[in-house]
């Protein structure tokens, strides 16, 4: 039986079908959601959804960053931003790569949340930069 | 009796304004249909936003390292009120009631011994506010290069407001906007912000049970640090765009009107100039004929 996947960013609902399994990015580690999953919400962390049918993946996209709700039937993510892994750009990637790091030189080096803000940036740089097709 | 020269100048110029405002109304009516696909194209982010907010925030809001964000700084004397408007006018009343609200609200507060601060997103709420608050004006937002409402101004005033509140330069925050009933009516509404109001709590919907079994990864005050700032956002471009479709609804409605109203003008006018034409012959005919029974 298949989990219904709702993909929504603030701007609008991205995705919205049954699939037999989908992977998360989650923020800690990955995380595969099939049918009948233990109820949780889970924060992600910049990376790649994977999802399957059968034993196939039918289709990638790039978040970098959210949140997601499982319930048994249904798994809903909350992108941040959300692109099709075929429209993932490596310049932009490594722009904001170059920005993170940036601002982490930048950043105090006592205000830790500041600090853990521009690493959790620059951890979904990396991610959009491994996800975006080559050449 | 004005001239016949005078009236049909008068004429000519009242159709030229016909022109304009019905063009308007038709602009405004396309920008409508835009703007109130975006604001239900956000709807869904919104709606599960809350859903997770409310199963989140039960489990942490009573514990005493709840966020800021959440719960406030625990006092209630220095208000900040985010004021939104439109950018341009041309639209009946649709600005000003929203800026009579917030005048209203700030003078309530201020009744009451409380500061009050006012941020207005939006030209015509800053101009409004400028006149009688000027003292109380802490920032400005306009967004009135783009087109369309991103998510990205949204989040660059929640990044404003949340700085205010690390800085402790308020302690409750609360939005003011027009919210969209129908096209030809907006609500001047407010929206407490910060503490963040929580939905209530019912526990005896059988719904509510799966609620309250969620799994958290990493932990709750993790993913609120996260959650809160996002909903912030979500809050402040929920009202964007709410404005922005309100505002096409209200110039939409003024437009109309106005175009009805130089409708009439000219209706009245054509019948003014085609009695003063009238008039101008049947004198002439009584000179001739008077001059012929002369003979």
């Amino acid at each position: 039986m298949p989990v219904d996947l709702e993909i929504v960013s603030p701007e609008k609902l991205l995705l919205s079908r049954p699939v037999d399994m989908v992977v998360l990015p989650a923020a800690e580690g990955e995380l595969g959601v099939m049918v009948n999953h233990a109820p949780m919400i889970v924060l992600l962390r910049g990376g790649t959804i994977r999802l399957y049918e059968g034993a196939n993946v039918i289709d990638r996209l790039f978040v970098s960053g959210g949140f997601a709700e499982v319930t048994p039937a249904r798994v809903t993510v909350l992108a941040d931003e959300a692109t099709p892994v075929a429209q993932v750009s490596r310049a932009e990637g490594d722009r904001r790569l170059a920005a993170a790091e940036a601002d982490y030189a930048a950043a105090d080096k006592m205000d830790v949340a500041a600090l853990d803000a521009a690493m959790d940036r620059m951890q979904s740089a990396r991610a959009m930069i491994e996800a975006a097709p080559a050449g | 009796m004005p001239s016949l020269k005078a009236l049909r100048s008068r004429i000519a110029s009242v159709k030229s304004t016909q022109k304009i405002t019905s063009a308007m109304k038709m602009v405004a009516a396309s920008r409508l249909r835009r703007a109130q696909t975006q604001a239900e194209a956000a709807r869904p982010y919104a709606q599960r936003m809350e859903r997770m907010l409310a199963s989140l925030a039960a489990n942490v809001a009573g514990s005493p390292t709840a966020p800021r964000l959440l719960v406030g700084n625990g006092r209630d004397k220095v208000h900040l009120l985010v004021v939104v408007t439109a950018d341009r006018g041309l639209a009946g009343a649709f600005n000003s009631s929203v800026g009579r609200t917030a005048r209203s609200l700030a003078r309530r507060l201020e009744s009451e011994g409380k500061t009050v601060k006012l941020l207005p997103i939006g030209r015509k709420g800053r101009d409004l506010l400028r006149r009688e608050m000027n003292d109380r004006l802490v920032g400005f937002f306009s967004f009135a290069g783009s087109k369309t409402v991103g998510f990205a101004s949204a989040q660059e005033v929640a990044g404003k407001i949340i700085a205010m509140q690390a800085a402790d330069e308020f302690d409750v925050c609360t939005l003011v906007f027009n919210r969209f009933a129908s096209v030809i009516s907006q609500v001047p509404t407010e929206v407490q912000l910060i503490p963040t109001p929580l939905p209530p709590q019912q526990e005896t919907e059988p719904t509510q049970g799966a609620r309250a079994v969620y799994e958290f990864e990493p932990d709750e005050e993790t993913i609120l640090a996260r959650l809160l700032p996002q909903n912030l956002a979500i809050q402040v471009y929920r009202a964007l765009l709410e404005n922005a479709a309100g505002f096409y609804g209200a110039q939409m409605t003024a437009m109309d009107n106005a175009t009805r109203n130089a409708g009439d003008m000219i209706k009245r006018y054509t019948q003014n100039y085609n009695r003063a034409r009238q008039a101008a012959i049947t004198k002439e005919l009584i000179e001739i004929i008077s001059g012929a029974e002369a003979v």
